[in-house]
């Protein structure tokens, strides 16, 4: 069970919604703003050659949505085959992506200043795909800057600052 | 607002100017052919007319003065004067002077300085030196009658002159718009352009100050409007970004579509069918219609040619004729300015390069005047577009001396081709075949790259040549490049789209017949029609498949998702411990499959699938930004039934087959099969241990299945160990005393099979399958072994089966029918190849033949001569000297073995080899590893002779 850490139904612009998400036992905050979509990928088209973390491409309603898998984005455990994943939508220069995770969770509400600067201790691949961690009753939510886990392959800075730009 | 008004205002000026000039550079041509056509020569005068109008809206002097001297004297034309070619040639220059101050005024937005006085004062010269003095007051007199006159000739030049008009409606409404506070900005451009004209005090004024020199210039252009708006108003301007989103929306729809109907498709009796079929059918016309919006006919970018011929011509003093057909083919509008260029390339070249001098023809017995024949049509989703001339041809001597002399190839590669392909060196770049670089090609822009822009487009182009006739360009493009047909593939359980305008053709590849893939230091090669022609395994290519020999390692993108279309997902699954394994799959890999043969530019080369759908037209979409750098990958699009496939770009493929992989990617398992030549007889065999350290090895094909079986299931029984298998009971046998079965877990069996009956032989463990020439030392003695060769470099017994099948049962070859007979049948066999003659003997001896085994028909045939005698001959079909099918006939010729029945023997099983093998006096055709198809043919051979005795 997770707190809101603000009292619900506060319009106050000072805080920010997340979708949480759970990956591989850890949870994920993404801002609400930033998700499009929530879905259940089904016939995700492998692209050989691509980076590993691309799990492949799939066609959800009319759309080509590049499938990003969070799992190896994060250098987390492969998923076990036949395990149930989900899927949430990014709209990302035009061009539709979805972030494969393990479950989709409530949407908390947050106080925008709630947030801390990533541990320093961070792995360093998280830590540039961490805008920084919130702490929850009972466990900590990594807040995900998807613009820049869209970097994949570390384009890094022109393509971040242009991600932050986005995110902002 | 003013300055962005009068920018469009000039935009627009510039277009339709630029559109007008062309169409009349296409009616001078014309006109000089034909002076005494008053329909055409009234059009030419209109249009200048209406560009000198047209100037003196938008205050451009210079540009006004000089059409305006133009008019007058085509007026005088108009009047009787007789059309020299001189003044056609100094309308010309005046009309290229134009197109030069409007190309100045276009990246300056201001009319450039400068006088043309020196064509204005020739053409009023010619002017007046056509004895009409009045030329200034009958042109200025004649538009009036001129509107009156040409009402007809206007439909003819209905399309050319419809965007002026709606230029002309423009202006109007843009002039009604504006008011005086325009009037600013408006007249400072007006101003820097016409330094000494007073400044217009408003937008009318400004009209009418320009045109004072021809006043009813602006006259006349008004009513002919009003009567040309009824059909000005049929047609509209629309964005071409609006047509594109259309194009985009509309593809949408076609795939929704498709998908919808592929749903109901596997529904019975939906009541969905009637309406989708009506949702089908209005969406095909609606994509029909929304291509139409963008179709354009194809003479649009011919229009400058006539004129590009006649300047030539003249240029080089030649007569040429141009003749063109199918100008009205209409193709997308993208694709068309695309082609522009190169065609006007290679019209250029046919004039120059193609067509011999006037003196040149008259001497090789020509027609003085040379002939360019440009034509178009539709084929397919293809416009074809010819140019033929009928000039000189192409010399391929010439061409060879070029290629040598540029490098492009070496005097042993070229006197291996043909002539044709001779004549592609053209297309290469760093080629040209003009002696002397002259003014109109040959300039460093040669037919590479026209090549290179056609192919850009998905076009290919070629040239037939016949020397001193002539010769024929093909350029074939797609009509449009937002939907392509293309060649859904299967590869490792992942289908694929290939664009189907580079695909040549498919060969179905077998191991054992004609289209085999064969392997050049691990570099697969297939032969066709005497080429080769460099292979890549599209799974190899994409890394979606474990190498051969690298074991079940599962392909490094594998992805576990569920649903995910996993590379493995169907078919070739690594075997999990005990399940039946097809070996004979692995091995028709390496020399089996589907081969799409594509050409890229100079490049052929196949792609190896594993199965081929059909054809889908396929609505591109491009990968997104973070898999772009996939090259090999032109794009994505989804199918009918909903998944979505990648595109494969065959360039990418090309770079990738004629770089660095056929060098270094392969050459990881470069050290794991050695080297063999490819033409001896290459087979499959399966290397394993039993009973003893060396390794041991049967020919693949005799292997059914490999199987492990628990070492608990095995019964003894009689002295013999039975298994319970597929339902019945197996005998396995030992291979020999010194083989020890497994006291526990699994015990690796080879299967062997002959119709009812399976046999399994018990092995210590399975090392290899191997491809190898095999070069087998016969070693008497030894039970159950053949003799030995080297297998990858190691020493190996090869093992014969039909040793251990009557072990195994003791009827295995006792056919009842053979038991009956008195005296075995006497059987020839003739095998270039000691492995099929010591392996196929011992089953033939085994079925009750009495086998006598010579390697060549010449010794055959002397066996014939020393007067034996034989109930049936086994011939090989592949042999030295002289082949199988050289040795059947020549049986006919002689009277002794001529009724023998003969039965063909070959590794190659393709229906043509068969047919072949059928009207060479052969009375059967069997493969070489068909061991019960040689009994049975041998059978029903020798119950045919029984029969007739």
């Amino acid at each position: 069970m997770r707190i809101d850490t603000e009292l619900p139904g506060n319009l106050d612009t000072s805080t920010i919604e997340y979708v949480t998400v759970t990956i591989d036992g850890q949870l994920f905050g993404l801002p609400i703003l930033e998700v499009e979509d929530v879905f259940q990928p089904q016939k995700i088209t492998s692209v050989p050659l691509a980076n590993r973390e691309v799990a492949g491409v799939l066609n959800l309603r009319g759309r080509i949505v590049t499938a990003i898998d969070m799992r190896e984005r994060l250098d987390l455990v492969p998923r076990v085959p036949g395990e149930i994943s989900m899927a949430v939508g990014i709209e990302y220069k035009g061009e539709s992506y979805g972030l494969v995770i393990d479950k989709v969770g409530e949407v908390l509400r947050l106080k925008e200043d709630g947030i801390e600067p990533n541990p320093s201790n961070l792995n360093s691949n998280w830590a540039s795909v961490s805008a920084g961690v919130y702490q929850l009753e009972g466990e900590l939510m990594v807040v995900l800057d998807v613009f820049r886990v869209l970097d994949v392959g570390g384009e890094a800075e022109q393509l971040s600052t242009q991600a932050t730009g986005v995110a902002a | 607002m003013g300055a962005k008004f009068l920018d469009d205002l000039l935009t627009e000026f510039l277009t339709e100017t630029n559109e007008s000039l062309d169409v009349v550079d296409c009616e001078l041509v014309k006109f000089e052919q034909e002076p005494n056509n008053a329909k055409i020569l009234d059009n030419i005068f209109r249009l200048v007319h209406t560009i000198k109008g047209t100037c003196g809206f938008l205050g451009l002097p210079r540009l006004e003065a000089l059409a305006h001297a133009a008019e007058t004297l085509m007026g005088n034309f108009r009047g009787g004067v007789a059309v020299t070619p001189d003044a056609v040639t100094l309308i010309l220059e005046s009309l290229d002077r134009i197109k030069e101050i409007l190309s100045a005024l276009e990246q300056a937005e201001v009319e450039p300085d400068g006088s043309d006085n020196d064509l204005i004062d020739q053409l009023d010269l010619l002017s007046a030196g056509g004895g009409n003095s009045a030329a200034h007051d009958q042109n200025d007199a004649e538009p009036e009658a001129a509107e009156s006159e040409i009402e007809e000739p206007l439909k003819i030049v209905q399309r050319e002159l419809k965007p002026r008009e709606v230029s002309l409606e423009g202006l109007e409404r843009a002039f009604a718009e504006a008011d005086g506070a325009d009037l600013g900005t408006a007249s400072e451009t007006a101003a820097e352009a016409a330094a000494e004209t007073e400044k217009p005090e408003s937008p009318e004024g400004k009209a009418e100050k320009p045109a004072a020199p021809a006043p009813p210039a602006v006259d006349a252009g008004a009513p002919a409007e009003k009567r040309e708006r009824a059909v000005t108003n049929q047609s509209i301007r629309v964005n071409v970004d609006s047509l594109e989103t259309l194009m985009t929306t509309v593809s949408e729809l076609v795939l929704t579509r498709n998908q919808l109907l592929e749903m109901v498709r596997r529904i019975e009796d939906s009541e969905f069918k009637v309406p989708l079929q009506r949702l089908s059918n209005v969406t095909a016309e609606l994509q029909e219609g929304i291509m139409k919006t963008r179709m354009q006919p194809v003479g649009n970018a011919w229009q400058k040619l006539p004129r590009i011929v006649r300047d030539l011509a003249k240029d080089l003093g030649k007569k040429i004729d141009l003749e063109m057909s199918g100008a009205e083919t209409e193709l997308d509008r993208q694709v068309l300015e695309l082609i522009k260029d190169p065609l006007t390339h290679m019209v250029r070249n046919s004039a120059d390069h193609g067509l011999e001098t006037t003196e040149g023809r008259l001497a090789a017995g020509k027609p003085e005047t040379g002939r360019i024949d440009l034509s178009a049509y539709h084929e397919g989703g293809h416009i074809i577009i010819e140019i033929a001339d009928d000039g000189r041809g192409l010399n391929a001597e010439k061409i060879k001396e070029k290629a040598v002399e540029n490098e492009l190839a070496t005097q042993a590669e070229l006197e291996k081709m043909t002539d044709v392909q001779i004549q592609k060196f053209i297309f290469k770049a760093g080629f040209s075949t003009a002696k002397e670089v002259t003014n109109v090609s040959g300039r460093g822009v040669g037919m590479d790259v026209v090549r290179t822009n056609i192919e850009l487009i998905g076009g290919s182009v070629d040239v037939t040549s016949v020397e001193g006739k002539g010769s024929t360009f093909l350029i074939k493009i797609p009509l449009t490049l937002a939907i392509i047909s293309a060649l859904i593939v299967e590869s490792a359980g992942q289908r694929f789209a290939v664009p189907q305008l580079c695909v040549v053709e498919l060969v179905r590849a077998q191991a054992e017949s004609d289209h085999r893939i064969e392997m050049i230091n691990d570099t697969p090669v297939l032969r066709l029609r005497n080429k080769l022609l460099p292979l890549m395994h599209l799974s190899k290519l994409l890394e979606i498949e474990a190498a051969p020999g690298s074991g079940d390692q599962s392909a490094p993108e594998a992805f576990d998702l569920p649903g995910a279309v996993s590379p493995e997902a169907d078919g070739r699954e690594p075997e999990p411990q005990g399940a039946v394994s097809t070996p004979t799959a692995k091995k028709f890999e390496e020399a089996a499959g589907f081969i799409v043969v594509i050409q890229v530019g100079p490049h052929c080369y196949g792609i190896v699938v594993d199965s081929v759908f059909d054809t889908e037209e396929i609505v591109v979409k491009p990968m997104s930004s973070m898999l772009r750098e996939v090259t090999i990958f032109s794009g994505n699009t989804i199918l009918g039934d909903g998944s979505v496939i990648l595109i494969v770009d065959p360039n990418g493929i090309a770079d990738a087959v004629h770089g660095s992989l056929f060098v270094d990617g392969l050459q990881n398992d470069a050290d794991e099969d050695a080297a063999f030549d490819s033409t001896d007889d290459v087979v499959s065999l399966l290397v394993f241990r039993a009973g003893g350290n060396e390794p041991k090895a049967v020919p693949l094909s005799l292997v059914t299945r490999l199987e492990e079986i628990d070492v608990a299931t095995i019964e003894p029984s009689n002295g013999r160990d039975l298994v319970q298998y597929r339902g019945k009971l197996m005998p396995l046998v030992n291979v020999n005393d010194a083989f020890q079965k497994r006291k526990e877990g699994m015990q690796p069996i080879l299967v062997f099979t002959d119709e009812e009956q399976v046999m399994g032989l018990m092995v210590d463990e399975i090392v290899d399958i191997v491809e190898e020439r095999l070069n087998i030392e016969v070693t008497a003695g030894m039970e159950g072994v053949i003799g030995s060769a080297v297998v990858k470099g190691q020493a190996t017994e090869v093992l014969d089966i039909g040793h251990y099948l009557p072990k195994a049962f003791d009827n295995w070859f006792r056919r009842p029918e053979s038991d009956d007979r008195g005296y075995s049948m006497r059987v020839l066999l003739v095998d270039d190849s000691s492995f099929f003659r010591n392996m196929l003997s011992p089953v033939m001896s085994a079925g009750g033949y009495s086998v006598t085994a010579v390697e060549s028909a010449d010794e055959a045939l002397k066996m014939r001569d020393e007067g034996k005698q034989f109930d049936v001959i086994v011939s090989d079909i592949e042999m030295p000297d002289m082949d199988g099918f050289a040795f059947a006939q020549s049986l006919l010729s002689d009277a002794r073995w001529s009724t023998t029945p003969i039965v063909a023997l070959s590794s190659h099983t393709s229906p043509a080899v068969i047919e072949r093998a059928r009207e060479s006096n052969f009375i059967d055709y069997v493969g070489k590893f068909d061991r019960a198809g040689l009994m049975e043919v041998l059978k029903s051979t020798v119950d045919a002779i029984g029969e007739v005795a």
